[in-house]
């Protein structure tokens, strides 16, 4: 086994080419081909599955497609007919209300849960457990379970019949007016549970000495919440920012589940709309231009990931 | 006083919460033994008057749930291996070894996972196509090992580089090389971020509804989430049977968390606090 090529001491002087010694230097100049391989394969069936499909993505949103026929290049028409296109602005405007809604509203429910169940004591790890458990269903199960509540006659009628509310009783995901929120609500409820363990994580590497420090300078509860706790909780809130934008720009299976985008595309999201562009109209280059929309909306959240992944390893 | 009214305050709001997030589970599940004739006489929002575990036999075989799930797991187990083992292989020759451009590539291949799955989409069914496993469950594992191996890469290698380098240094010393290194040295040491990821992916995969039906089109192909949105269609007005369905659905995932609830919460954490 004479053929191991350099190794990183500690992770400081890795960064440094210079650093080695010349017989460290010298190694380095042939890599072993089991190490090549072992970053090699992974790349490769990644690249494969994403990074040639994504590059032929932004390719078809140029075309004109029905998947039986070749492509024919058309420029921009697409994003042309885009511009124009009724159902689609209401599904930009759609995915922009899920965004501030399911997004600010996850991120405020599963902050203040977090607040609340952070000190241990008794019944926390059974609230906490409550909260949790629907984020380990899938979204066509939460579909399921909430399209159950919504069911004409169903719990939600039957609730609101028994506190003497019935004139508010409406088909829930079948109204135009509502389907949008009826569905953003079961999307909330399991949402909420993840948040708050991202937020309870960041509060618990909180150092307590600060909280001591604040208090001791006569800091009242909301001066500390708002000087001590949220600035500490920086990189959380990062990572939950941009988890909240990319599964919100991802959401499609609960939508599906639930009302397929309708009735009359009024809970349409751009990542439904693409689906049924695509799979049941047949128009492949067009819901590729969907996508790349998609994909610029998501563009900020990555590039701002990618640079915060860059500094830490740097 | 003030004390004690506060804590019961407390107790009474988060049991009322809890309620709400337990509650429509509850529901579910008694409903799931309700018969046929109780739904159409009582309605949905009764409870129950009547108990039967038929609506689970229904949803097993004629509703297609068991074919479902040994399709799940054909996908699922062989994805969480899979992946896992190849990025723990990337994550241990990028984080331990100066390979030139490594760091270019680790990010690469998370921007891959951040990409919405819908500028995939077309793409990977007509390459699937082209391949001919379009509609195998092969194309579903493919897919779902090239999708997810950024993400898992990139924590495995936040894992790995933060080990000391002197266990490395001495094995290297006694004669070994990377693969004895990888095996018998930083795979044990790398468990703990292992079992968290393999958790998270049971769930995300099991889970998954857009790739299958993108890949797939026989309905007794499909893994159990979109079985499920299958179910809801040939069962249409059998409450009890959906039911029954949803909750078949539910409990492999749920027992994954039970098992291992530890790891799963640390891995949902994982990329939160650094």
């Amino acid at each position: 086994m004479t053929d191991v090529s350099t190794i990183a001491e500690t992770p400081r002087t890795a960064k440094s080419t210079v650093a080695g010694t010349p017989r460290r230097r010298r190694r380095s100049a042939r890599l072993s081909p089991l190490l090549a391989a072992f970053v090699l394969v992974p790349f490769a069936i990644e690249s494969i599955w994403v990074f040639w499909p994504a590059l032929q993505g932004f390719w078809f949103s140029l075309t004109r497609w029905d998947g039986q026929t070749p492509p024919e290049f058309i420029g921009v028409d697409n994003y042309v007919e885009l511009a124009g296109d009724a159902t689609f602005r209401g599904a930009l405007v759609n995915t922009v209300i899920w965004l501030v809604l399911f997004g600010g509203l996850s991120v405020v429910g599963g902050f203040g849960m977090a607040l609340l169940l952070q000190r241990d004591r008794r019944g926390v790890g059974f609230y906490r457990a409550a909260l949790f458990t629907p984020v380990v269903f899938s979204l066509v199960v939460t579909a399921l379970v909430w399209r159950v509540f919504y069911q004409p006659d169903g719990l939600a009628d039957t609730i609101l019949r028994a506190v003497g509310l019935e004139q508010l009783i409406r088909p829930w995901l079948a109204d135009p007016q509502t389907a949008l929120y009826a569905v953003i609500l079961p999307a909330l409820w399991r949402q909420i549970g993840y948040v708050m363990v991202l937020f309870l994580a960041g509060l618990k590497a909180i150092d307590p000495a600060l909280h001591e420090a604040a208090r001791m300078d006569g800091a009242n509860a909301w001066q500390r919440l708002w000087y001590v706790v949220i600035p500490q909780l920086k990189g959380v809130n990062a990572v939950v920012l941009s988890v909240i934008v990319i599964d919100s720009l991802r959401s499609f299976d609960i939508v599906w589940s639930l009302t397929r985008g309708g009735p009359y595309h009024s809970s349409e999201l751009l990542s439904t709309y693409m689906y049924s562009a695509a799979f049941q109209s047949l128009r492949l280059g067009y819901a590729s231009a969907i996508a790349v929309v998609i994909f610029v909306l998501a563009l900020a959240v990555i590039l701002g990931y990618l640079v915060r992944a860059f500094r830490e390893e740097a | 006083m003030i004390r004690k009214l506060r804590t019961g305050t407390f107790h009474t709001g988060m049991v009322l919460l809890s309620l709400l997030w337990l509650g429509p589970v509850l529901w579910v599940i008694l409903m799931s033994v309700r018969s046929f004739d109780d739904i159409a006489a009582n309605g949905v929002g009764s409870l129950p008057h009547s108990f039967t575990l038929d609506t689970y036999r229904q949803a097993w075989t004629d509703g297609g749930e068991l074919q479902a799930l040994v399709n799940s797991l054909l996908v699922t187990v062989p994805s969480v291996l899979l992946s896992l083992g190849l990025a723990a292989i990337a994550a241990f020759a990028l984080s331990r070894y100066r390979i030139p451009g490594r760091r270019t590539i680790l990010l690469l291949m998370l921007a891959g996972n951040l990409l919405p799955p819908q500028i995939l989409l077309i793409p990977v069914q007509k390459f699937s196509e082209l391949t001919g496993l379009y509609d195998t469950l092969l194309a579903l594992i493919a897919v779902q090992v090239g999708f997810g191996l950024g993400f898992y890469t990139f924590v495995l290698h936040g894992f790995m580089r933060d080990l000391p380098g002197e266990i490395q240094e001495a094995a290297t010393i006694d004669g070994a090389g990377p693969a004895q290194i990888f095996a018998r040295v930083m795979l044990p040491l790398t468990r703990p971020a292992l079992a968290a990821l393999g958790a998270l992916s049971f769930t995300w995969i099991f889970n998954d509804l857009l790739w299958a039906i993108t890949v797939l089109r026989t309905d007794d192909r499909m893994p159990v989430t979109p079985a499920l949105l299958a179910l809801q269609g040939q069962f249409v007005s059998s409450w009890s049977v959906i039911a029954a369905g949803t909750v078949i659905a539910a409990v492999p995932t749920v027992a994954v968390f039970l098992r291992f609830q530890r790891h799963f919460i640390s891995g949902l954490a994982i990329g939160a606090v650094k």
